[in-house]
């Protein structure tokens, strides 16, 4: 059987035994958190009957492994089950929900993708060609410490800078400066554009306004997700470099960017692509802070707010979808590390 | 009034409309013997005093959840209570900047057999947004949604008094209360009371269709919400807005960018410790409201040691507010005196002596406990009210030099009101207020009350709050809500911290008249009463 297939059906199974694993641990998880879901919509405001009409109603007065397997029955049949915020009357089904957040949270990390994992190539390749050079240190000192503050203090900081653009000029700290200094400061910040630092979009934002709220963040995810896939692209192309089958290229003489493109990169693929997955996937499921920070209607928000709530079917949505990201991004960069190296592929 | 001042009154009025000059104006100031500064001064405080139609609003709310809906057996925060009470909907009765209680889609109302039996008068012409009329049946069927064994309204307590709701022809309406109540149009005015279409004589919430100034447009729960203006609303001029939009900022430190940078217009629930730096932007005015809301800190006295009046009053001396308010709240909240009934409310008193920190009267009243030192546990989670495990550590300082040592516990913000408020003995509450001394009294320390924080059954206090509610002589009433107000203060079991301002932010191209102080917001009607101002 072709490797390429066989890999991919055994991590199907597998994908779907852990999926199965991981709903049994959400749900488990969720009904050991104090309150539910009643209790946390009516607050302050609860009284005992008003919250046994409420989970009467939400159907969660039953026994928890009942729920359980009527929930896995729904999910068998295709169905994501209700939201708990839905009344009589007028059902909110999870996909429903789920699914603008999930369009929001896959246009950002595709945005922060296209931004992020050619400048991170790039940059690695250029890196390596001059490595222990200048440039070399310049780009591992900017990206180490893009990627060393919290990803909430770089999403603050730009905020800043584009608050900064109007302020600047009238803050005591522009006057205390030279008038030459403030003033040549106040022409650079005033280059930024006026990103918004509010990124609310809705179903009806046109597709390019959508791009432009989502600056921001997506700059800020690529500050923090450029140093990991550029050092590994980096040190892959070196660690290839002191091949002995590179000496001989060098021996024929081709130039230093012929012999990384075309002898060193195809080598090299395997762990880039390992890396470049793993930063694909965080964009996916862990940017809950820079949706906040950003108020942007992503998924993570969702789950965090699901979470509070304690709306159980959207969570374990929620969880599943998480859970799956990983699942299919790593097996799709096993699948290309198969499937650029030609003893993994033709194996004897 | 000289010929050209008369002149002068006539453009005045025009300016609001937009039918006069800046130019114009200021030639007939100067006919009327003005100088041009004066009369362009004049211009500009007009033009910005009287309310302009059009123009777009965003804005910025501190809260909204993916789980809001436009059920108003719900409204749990501010985003909703803005967007679909305050916006969309009417109540029979609304609150208005002086703290009465003003017909709303109602048009009078008046009691009858010790204020027992209420007739509300409908509003002649009041129609739906789809064009319906509002009938009395509409009226009973809305209210009714928040009574019964069914329901899931958080509303349910305010209309348990009532025995029963008829309707009496179309326009009236006919509320037969169990025991009489003097301030029942203030319950009316209740932000979950709206009134919707009934359909099948079922509230018909689901379809969006109210009363208000706004119609629903677009909702993105937890996101934002969009309203047009409704072009048939029974105010007259009103709603002066032509569209809104609420937009959730759950996040401080983005709702402070969000109005720097002009993405919004007005947020909600300003960062108080960056507020100086946000005051430095000439386009930013701070909107600041002494409210209702309290934070306090219940005792239940019914276990020990809080069951002995000497230990409460020892820790009632042993907090020092003026402190608290300095620290915890910046300044933007005013010192409380166990008394939650806000200075702003009628019949509202400042029972003696004002409590504040005095270690020797703490030290005396521990010792007439016959206590030499106390140990208790104060359970607070920022959940309460934001600063409550700050205010809590202060606490620990100032009782330590009265012998009473406080152990601060700090619980779960998660699920706080289901495990520690009414559970723990000594813990941090928030009241966002009520409108009246009554329904302050009857929700949060009447003996019968299932949020009597306290667990506080003074008998003398119980018989008043019965006599008072039904007592319609102002004189009579006056005297017993003092004497209610001195018994929560001397014996009561709950610390009332401070009054909480509501701090707002708004650019200066929104204008407003006089501020409500009854919730947050602008009463929760701001899109309905504010303007945008372009002078």
């Amino acid at each position: 059987m072709n490797p390429v297939a066989r890999t991919v059906l055994q991590r199907l199974g597998l994908g779907l035994v852990t999926l199965f694993i991981v709903s049994i641990i959400i749900f488990s998880a969720i009904a050991m958190l104090p309150g539910d879901f009643a209790k946390a919509m009516l607050g302050q405001s609860a009284t005992p009957e008003t919250v046994a009409a409420f989970q009467r109603e939400i159907g969660i007065d039953r026994p928890p492994v009942e729920r359980y397997f009527v929930w896995v029955g729904q999910m068998l049949h295709g169905d994501f089950g209700s939201s708990f915020a839905s009344r009589t009357g007028y059902r909110r089904t999870v996909a429903e929900i789920i699914a603008p957040r999930l369009y929001n949270t896959m246009f950002l990390a595709s945005m922060t993708a296209l931004i992020a994992v050619p400048l991170a190539l790039g940059l690695g390749i250029l890196a390596a060609l001059y490595r222990n050079g200048w440039f070399d240190r310049l780009v591992n000192a900017v990206t180490l410490t893009t990627i060393s503050f919290p990803e909430f203090f770089v999403a603050y900081m730009l905020a800043y800078l584009v608050i900064s653009r109007d302020t600047f000029i009238g803050s005591e700290f522009a006057q205390s400066l030279p008038h030459w200094l403030a003033v040549s400061l106040n022409w650079i910040l005033n280059a930024v554009p006026k990103f918004p630092t509010l990124s609310n979009v809705n179903d009806q934002t046109p597709f390019w306004d959508h791009v432009w709220r989502v600056a921001l963040p997506a700059i800020t995810l690529t500050l923090v997700i450029v140093a990991h896939m550029m050092r590994m692209t980096r040190a892959a192309i070196i660690n290839m470099l002191a091949s002995p089958y590179i000496d001989m290229a060098r021996l024929k003489g081709m130039s230093p960017m012929a012999i990384v493109l075309r002898h060193a990169l195809p080598n090299a693929w395997a762990p880039i692509v390992t890396v470049v997955a793993f930063n694909l996937a965080y964009l996916v499921v862990g940017v809950v802070v820079v949706e906040v920070v950003f108020v942007y209607p992503g998924i993570g928000q969702l789950m965090v707010d699901a979470v509070k709530s304690r709306d159980v079917p959207v969570v374990q949505a929620c969880a599943l979808i998480f859970a799956a990201t990983y699942i299919l991004l790593n097996l799709t960069a096993d699948i290309i590390s198969i499937a650029t190296n030609p003893r993994l592929l033709h194996p004897r | 009034m000289s010929e050209s001042e008369y002149k002068l009154g006539i453009a005045q009025s025009l300016i609001g409309r937009g039918k006069i000059s800046r130019r114009d104006f200021i030639h007939l100031g100067l006919a009327a013997g003005l100088t041009v500064t004066a009369a362009d001064k004049l211009f500009v405080s007009t033009a910005r005093a009287e309310p302009l139609q059009g123009g777009f609003a965003k804005l910025g709310m501190a809260h909204g959840a993916t789980t809001d809906s436009i059920d108003p057996a719900g409204y749990p925060d501010t985003f909703t209570q803005t967007a679909f009470s305050g916006s969309m909907s009417n109540s029979l009765t609304e609150v208005d900047a002086k703290g009465n209680v003003q017909p709303d889609l109602a048009e009078s109302f008046e009691s009858s057999d010790g204020a027992k039996t209420w007739v509300f008068k409908l509003r002649k012409g009041a129609t739906f947004h789809n064009g319906k009329n509002v009938t009395a049946d509409d009226v009973v069927t809305s209210l009714r949604y928040h009574m019964g064994d069914e329901t899931k309204s958080a509303a349910k307590p305010l209309l348990e008094p009532v025995a029963s709701i008829k309707a009496d022809g179309p326009e009236s309406v006919v509320f037969t209360l169990k025991s009489g109540n003097a301030d029942f149009p203030y319950i009316m005015s209740d932000y979950h009371l709206v009134i919707m279409p009934a359909k099948d004589g079922k509230a018909d919430w689901g379809s969006g269709v109210r009363t208000g100034a706004f119609v629903l447009e677009n909702f993105q729960p937890g996101v934002s919400a969009k309203l047009k203006r409704n072009p048939n609303y029974f105010k007259n001029g009103k709603p002066y807005l032509d569209e809104v939009e609420f937009i959730a900022i759950t996040d401080l430190a983005a709702r402070m960018a969000a109005l720097s940078t002009g993405e919004v217009d007005y947020i909600g629930r300003a960062d108080l410790k960056t507020l100086g730096m946000l005051k430095r932007n000439p386009k930013v005015e701070i909107v600041e409201v002494t409210g209702y809301g309290h934070y306090t800190l219940p005792m239940n006295v019914t276990v020990a040691p809080f069951d002995n009046p000497d230990v409460r009053m020892a820790l009632k001396w042993a907090i020092n507010r003026q402190e608290i308010v300095d620290k915890i709240f910046l300044g933007h909240a005013t010192v409380a005196n166990d008394n939650p009934i806000a200075p702003a409310i009628k019949f509202a008193t400042n029972p003696q002596p004002q409590h504040s920190f005095d270690s020797e009267k703490a030290k005396h009243y521990l010792k007439k406990a016959g206590m030499e030192k106390l140990k208790v546990d104060l359970s607070v989670a920022d959940a309460a009210f934001a600063g409550a495990v700050d205010a809590a550590a202060l606490i620990r300082e100032t009782a330590a030099q009265c012998g009473i040592d406080v152990n601060v516990v700090r619980e779960a913000e998660d699920a706080y009101w289901d495990n520690v408020w009414l559970k723990k003995p000594w813990c941090a509450s928030y009241w966002s207020g009520r409108a009246t001394a009554d329904w302050m009294f009857t929700q949060a320390f009447a003996a019968d009350s299932s949020w009597n924080e306290s667990f506080w059954k003074n008998p003398r206090f119980n018989e008043l709050l019965v006599q008072a509610r039904a007592e319609t002589d102002e004189a009579k009433r006056a005297a017993m809500y003092a004497e209610m107000q001195q018994l929560t203060h001397d014996d009561g079991g709950s610390i009332v911290l401070v009054f909480n301002n509501f701090v707002s932010a708004k650019s200066n191209k929104l204008a407003h008249g006089e501020v409500a102080p009854n919730w947050e917001n602008d009463g929760l009607k701001m899109a309905e009463r504010w303007w945008i101002a372009t002078a």
